[in-house]
């Protein structure tokens, strides 16, 4: 996960503030960022707009085999997240317990460390989500 | 734009191949399938390769150029074509629209996966890069928990259990069976299914496809001059291509891949016929409820029927409709950029009645369904008996 540095620094605002994309022209909302609407295309006109932090559970997974990077993790919930203003994203559970993991769970975002690893001292951060 | 046909097809057994480098294997299928087609190389004109991830898995990129040198077809034009899962089908597809528009009259396609030389964790990040390197693998994903997440949310919309989920790998274990090239050749039950612990829930290790070494080859050709080379022309009815966002978390549904519905009716439209007219489907199963979400897509079964369909036997060769009949990428294995070519073989020995030991009978037309990634690419053929 060495090579992801520049990423990390690149989606600071997504990853830290979860911040996204509305389009000024229709309306919509995206998560991560779009510099262009596809349903708009040229006529859209992007701006940043802050998700909120808290939604439900769309669907998750524990997982039991991982890339470099994620071993120590094992095992892990991975998640789809329905926010509160319907965008839905992919992420990680963090301090939920395990009976407490369903369809429809309500979770909050968290700021926790992603990976730490490969000897090159890089240690990831962003968001998880937790069951409240 | 002109019909086109598959006239030689060749591919290597699949499995885990020690002792055959990457493109070793790409000269036996191509080797073999111009052999079938018993065409000479000189008229070959162009080459369209089929191939995800070689420099991960590798080390060796560049895999035009290879294909080219080591068939001894330089120095006509060879392209690479890379679509994560669905290579192979987007290779042929590629060369189809390349003799379909007469640019060409005669392209080798060829698909090719060399997955054994690097650890199991290198695989799965390698294999992780047909979704969201941004999004999904950053923050943890593995392919098979993407699959997984889908196969929890239909789970939940339409009661379907993991037993029904299973069927889907005890069938086309079944069916491997009788396939010579298949990578297993091993009968499994519910239970081995249940059983084999979890990759990532509710998927366990029999619910994901293995991981596979091999290569495919066919030759194409426009119908009018087919049958100077065989008397058994496959044409190629109808091919169609369809995307979606890379992401999964970006799609309307966890329950159906849409590109593979748009490709599915694309097809079918352009081919005149609907899914009743299909006998036999070899399918994109990289993982159980991969298979089911495809025969609900492709329109064989409505929405949140096709894990009981599975269940109930209705896919088998002797059912309605007989799906996987080369065992599937579960089976037969799934070299990644092969399996798009494997799968348009397997149409041309069933619909050439070749399928010894599981050929479907009284078949009309064949359907092929390769899936890039979480089912943000996905390429449909349909094929018929060009004689
Ligand atoms: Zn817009």
């Amino acid at each position: 996960m060495g090579e992801n540095l520049p990423l990390v620094w690149r989606k600071m605002p997504e990853r830290y503030r979860l911040v996204g994309s509305k389009c000024l022209n229709c309306g919509r909302i995206y998560f991560p960022r779009r510099k262009i609407c596809p349903h708009c295309r040229r006529k859209g006109k992007i701006v940043d707009i802050k998700m909120p932090e808290k939604g439900k559970i769309y669907s998750f997974s524990e997982v039991h085999s991982a890339p470099p990077g994620f071993e120590n993790e094992l095992p892990y919930f991975v998640a789809i997240v329905e926010l509160q203003n319907g965008i839905k994203l992919f992420s990680m559970l963090a301090d939920s317990p395990r009976n407490k993991i369903r369809i429809g769970a309500p979770v909050k975002m968290v700021f926790r460390k992603i990976t730490e690893n490969d000897g090159k001292g890089i240690i990831a951060y962003g968001y998880k989500f937790k069951v409240l | 734009m002109r019909d086109v046909a598959i006239v030689g097809a060749g591919m290597t057994k699949f499995g885990e191949l020690w002792d055959k480098s990457l493109r070793e294997l790409v000269v036996e299928a191509g080797a073999k399938a111009i052999e079938d087609a018993n065409v000479e190389g000189r008229d070959i004109e162009a080459i369209f390769g089929g191939c995800m991830a070689s420099g991960a898995l590798t080390g060796q990129e560049h895999v035009g150029a290879l294909l080219a040198d080591h068939l001894g077809l330089n120095p006509i034009p060879s392209t690479r074509v890379e679509s994560a899962c669905a290579s192979g089908g987007l290779a042929l597809r590629t060369a189809y629209t390349a003799v379909a528009s007469g640019m060409y009259d005669i392209v080798a396609v060829g698909g090719v996966e060399k997955m054994t030389e690097v650890s199991t964790a290198d695989v799965t990040r390698a294999l992780g890069g047909a979704g969201d390197q941004e999004w999904e693998l950053f923050n943890g994903a593995t392919f098979p928990s993407l699959y997984a997440l889908m196969a929890r949310r239909y789970m939940f919309e339409y009661g379907a259990t993991e037993e029904q989920l299973a069927a889907v790998a005890v069938k086309n274990h079944h069916n491997a069976m009788s396939n010579p090239y298949a990578q297993y050749h091993r009968e499994i039950t519910i239970k081995d299914v249940m059983n084999s612990g979890y990759i990532a829930s509710p998927l366990k290790l029999l619910d994901c496809s293995p991981i596979t070494d091999g290569s495919a080859a066919v030759i194409l050709t426009s119908m009018d001059k087919a049958k100077e080379y065989t008397s058994k022309p496959i044409k190629i009815r109808a091919s169609a291509q369809a995307s979606d966002s890379l992401a999964l978390s970006d799609r309307k549904s966890l329950t159906s891949i849409n590109a593979a519905r748009v490709a599915a009716q694309s097809a079918f439209k352009q081919a005149g016929l609907s899914p009743k007219d299909i006998g036999m489907a070899e399918v994109h199963d990289c993982f159980s409820i991969a298979e089911i979400l495809a025969i609900e897509d492709i329109g064989f079964f409505k929405r949140g029927e096709g894990a009981r369909a599975t269940a109930e036997g209705r896919t088998a060769i002797d059912g309605e409709i007989a799906v996987n009949t080369s065992g599937g990428l579960k089976a037969c294995g799934h070299p990644v950029g092969a399996t798009g070519i494997k799968q348009a073989i397997e149409a041309v020995w069933q619909l050439r009645g070749e399928a010894s030991g599981r050929q479907v009978k009284d078949l009309e037309y064949a359907l092929t369904h390769n899936v890039g990634g979480s089912g943000a690419s996905v390429v449909v053929h349909i094929f018929e008996r060009g004689y």
